[in-house]
C-alpha cells in the first residue's frame, strides 16, 4: 500500500524551495502573533482559545492542508511528470495512499506543531487548550489532506477551489450559516478537541460520534475516489 | 517478441477527431511514426502507452488490452516528449527512482546498466537542471530502459537535440531494434525517420496515410508531381523546350511574377533535363525554386493518393 520511492519523490517536490517558504511562513506568523499577544495581554485562557480557534484551526490548518494536499499531486499532473509514476506496474491506489500519508505528515508538521507551540506561548497549556487545539489540528490535517489530494487529482484549479473551500466555506460561511457547520472539517475536529479539553472553552456544533463518523467517511471516500480517478487519468500531450 | 496492435482505432475529443480509424501493427524492429505536427502522433503514442482510452476500436499488446492495464508497463518503456520536471534531482537519483518504482530486485544495478547504455554514467552525478537537451533525452531514455523492456515508445525523441547527440540516439534505437525489441518513435522529419526505421507509418490529420519500408515511402514522396518556379533569360523559349519532354506535364507563364510555373511528373529526370535544355538553347537560368516542398504539401499528396 505504501511505496517509499513515491513518498521520497513527493517529499522532494513538496518541500522544494518555494513551497517550503509558503508552508513555513504561516506557522511563523502564528507563533509571532502569539508572542506579541502574550506580551501585551498576558496569559489568558479565553484569548488563547480565540486565537488558536480563529487563526490556527480555522485559517492556518486548511491553508497548509490545501498547499500540501493539492501540492502532493496537482503540479505533477499539470506538468505531465506523473507519467513517470504511472508508466510503472504500480497500483494506482498505492500511489494515492502514499501521497496521502506524505500530505498528512507535512500538514501535521506545519500546522499541528506550531499550534502546540503557540498554545504553550499563549497560556502555557492552561485548561489543556494547547493540547486540545493540537489534537484538532492533527485530526483535521488527515481530512484536509485527503480532501485536497482528491481535489488536486481531479482539477487543474485545485489550489483556487481549495482556498475557496477553506476560507469561504470553513471560515466565513460556517460562522454565518449554522447548517454549514455540520459539514465542516473544522467543526468535526473541534468536537474531538472538546472531548480532550473538557470545559466550555472549546466547543463544537457537532457531536463527537457524528464528527468521528464524518471524518472517517470523508477521508476514506476521498482517498478511494482519488485512486479511481488516477486509474483512468488521461495524458495526451498538449491537446 | 512483442507486438502492439491497433484495430480500427479512433479517438475524438468532443467533436474534434484526433485519430480516425487507424489499423496498424507494430512489431519487433524500429518503426517510425511520421507525420506533420498535429497529425495525431502523440495521441497514438498515448493510446499505445495506456494513457488514453480509444473512443472506438481496440489497442492491444500481444492480445492484452492496454487501457487500464498496469501490467503492460513490465513490458513497455515510455519516453515522453515533455521535458523532465525533476530538475532538482541528479540523473542518478531520477533513473534509480524509476528502477525502484518498477519493483526491480536490484534497482541499483539496473540503474547503472541503463546509464551505461546511454553513456550517461559520468554526468549522472549532476542535477538534471544542468543538462543539455540531448543529455536530458538520454536520461529519459535510461529511465525507460531500467526494466529491460521489450517495447520502447518514444515521442519525438530527436526534437531539439544537437546533431552529434542525435546520431548517438539514432544508433541506440537501431541497436535496440536489432536486439529484437519493438521500438516505435514519432517524428515529423522524413530524413530522420528513414535513417533509423525499418518500417514507416505515415499519419496525416489523424488518418493512416501510408505504410511501408523507407524505400516505398521515399518513392511515394518523390514520385508525386513537383512544382517549380523558374526564371530565365528567355522564359517562353525555355517553356517550349521543356514541354517537349515527357518529364513535364504542364507549364504556365506567370506574367505577374515574370516567371514560369512548371509541373514535373518525373522528379529525377526533370532535375537533369532542366540545366541541359537551358545550356543547349543558350538560356540563362536565374531562379529555380521548388514551390511546394513544405512537408504539409508532401503529406497532403500522400493522403490524396
Amino acid at each position: 500500500m505504501y511505496d517509499p520511492t513515491v513518498a521520497r519523490l513527493t517529499y522532494r517536490a513538496l518541500l522544494g524551495k518555494r513551497r517550503a517558504l509558503i508552508l513555513g511562513a504561516l506557522p511563523l506568523l502564528l507563533i509571532a502573533i502569539s508572542v506579541v499577544v502574550r506580551g501585551l495581554a498576558g496569559a489568558d485562557d479565553q484569548t488563547a482559545s480565540d486565537l488558536l480557534g480563529g487563526l490556527a484551526l480555522a485559517t492556518m490548518v486548511p491553508i497548509i492542508g490545501v498547499i500540501a494536499g493539492t501540492g502532493a499531486i496537482g503540479p505533477e499532473i499539470d506538468d505531465g511528470s506523473v507519467v513517470y509514476l504511472l508508466s510503472k506496474p504500480l497500483k494506482r491506489p498505492t500511489i494515492i495512499f502514499t501521497k496521502l500519508i506524505v500530505a498528512i505528515a507535512v500538514t501535521m508538521v506545519f500546522s499541528a506543531l506550531p499550534t502546540l507551540i503557540a498554545g504553550f506561548i499563549l497560556n502555557g497549556n492552561g485548561q489543556q487548550i494547547a493540547v486540545a487545539y493540537t489534537v484538532a489540528a492533527l485530526v483535521s490535517s488527515i481530512a484536509y489532506a485527503a480532501l485536497f489530494l482528491l481535489l488536486g487529482t481531479v482539477s487543474r484549479h485545485a489550489v483556487v477551489f481549495g482556498l475557496v473551500y477553506a476560507l469561504v466555506w470553513e471560515a466565513l460561511f460556517g460562522s454565518l450559516v449554522p447548517g454549514a457547520r455540520t459539514l465542516s472539517v473544522q467543526q468535526w475536529s473541534l468536537a474531538v478537541a472538546h472531548k480532550v479539553a473538557g470545559g466550555d472553552l472549546v466547543t463544537s456544533d457537532v457531536g463527537l460520534t457524528t464528527a468521528t463518523v464524518l471524518l472517517v467517511a470523508v477521508t476514506v471516500l476521498a482517498t478511494w475516489y482519488a485512486g479511481q480517478k488516477l486509474r483512468t487519468l488521461t495524458l495526451a500531450g498538449e491537446e | 517478441m512483442a507486438t502492439i496492435n491497433l484495430d480500427a482505432v479512433s479517438r475524438w475529443y468532443g467533436n474534434v477527431v484526433a485519430v480516425n480509424g487507424i489499423t496498424m501493427s507494430v512489431g519487433p524492429g524500429v518503426t517510425g511514426l511520421l507525420g506533420p505536427n498535429g497529425a495525431g502522433k502523440t495521441t497514438l503514442i498515448a493510446l499505445m502507452a495506456g494513457f488514453l482510452s480509444p473512443s472506438a476500436g481496440t489497442v492491444t499488446l500481444d492480445g492484452a488490452t492496454i487501457w487500464r492495464n498496469t501490467e503492460i508497463y513490465r513490458t513497455v518503456g515510455l519516453v515522453p516528449e515533455r521535458e523532465i520536471s525533476f530538475g532538482y534531482l541528479t540523473g542518478q537519483q531520477f533513473v534509480l527512482a524509476n528502477a525502484e518504482l518498477h519493483g526491480l530486485p536490484d534497482p541499483g544495478a539496473a540503474c547503472r546498466r541503463a546509464l551505461e547504455v546511454v553513456e550517461m554514467v559520468e554526468p549522472a552525478a549532476r542535477r538534471i537542471g544542468t543538462y543539455s537537451k540531448g543529455m536530458r533525452q538520454r536520461v529519459k531514455l535510461a529511465s525507460a530502459l531500467v526494466h529491460d523492456p521489450s517495447v520502447l515508445l518514444l515521442d519525438e525523441p530527436f526534437n531539439g537535440v544537437d546533431p552529434r547527440q542525435r546520431l548517438h540516439l539514432m544508433a541506440l534505437l537501431q541497436r535496440f531494434g536489432a536486439e529484437g525489441r519493438t521500438v516505435l518513435f514519432s517524428s515529423h522529419i522524413l530524413e530522420e525517420v528513414e535513417q533509423v526505421a525499418r518500417q514507416i507509418e505515415v499519419v496525416v490529420a489523424g488518418r493512416h496515410a501510408a505504410s511501408g519500408d523507407f524505400r516505398k515511402i521515399r518513392r511515394l514522396m518523390t514520385d508525386r508531381p513537383h512544382r517549380y518556379l523558374v526564371r530565365s533569360s528567355d522564359d517562353r523559349a525555355l517553356a517550349a523546350a521543356l514541354i517537349a519532354d515527357p518529364s513535364t506535364s504542364g507549364i504556365e507563364v506567370d506574367l505577374a511574377e515574370g516567371a514560369l510555373r512548371v509541373q514535373a511528373v518525373d522528379f529525377g529526370r526533370f532535375t537533369t533535363l532542366l540545366p541541359k535544355v537551358a545550356r543547349d538553347h543558350g538560356i540563362r537560368l536565374l531562379t529555380v525554386s521548388p514551390s511546394d516542398e513544405s512537408l504539409e504539401s508532401v503529406f497532403s499528396y500522400l493522403v490524396a493518393a
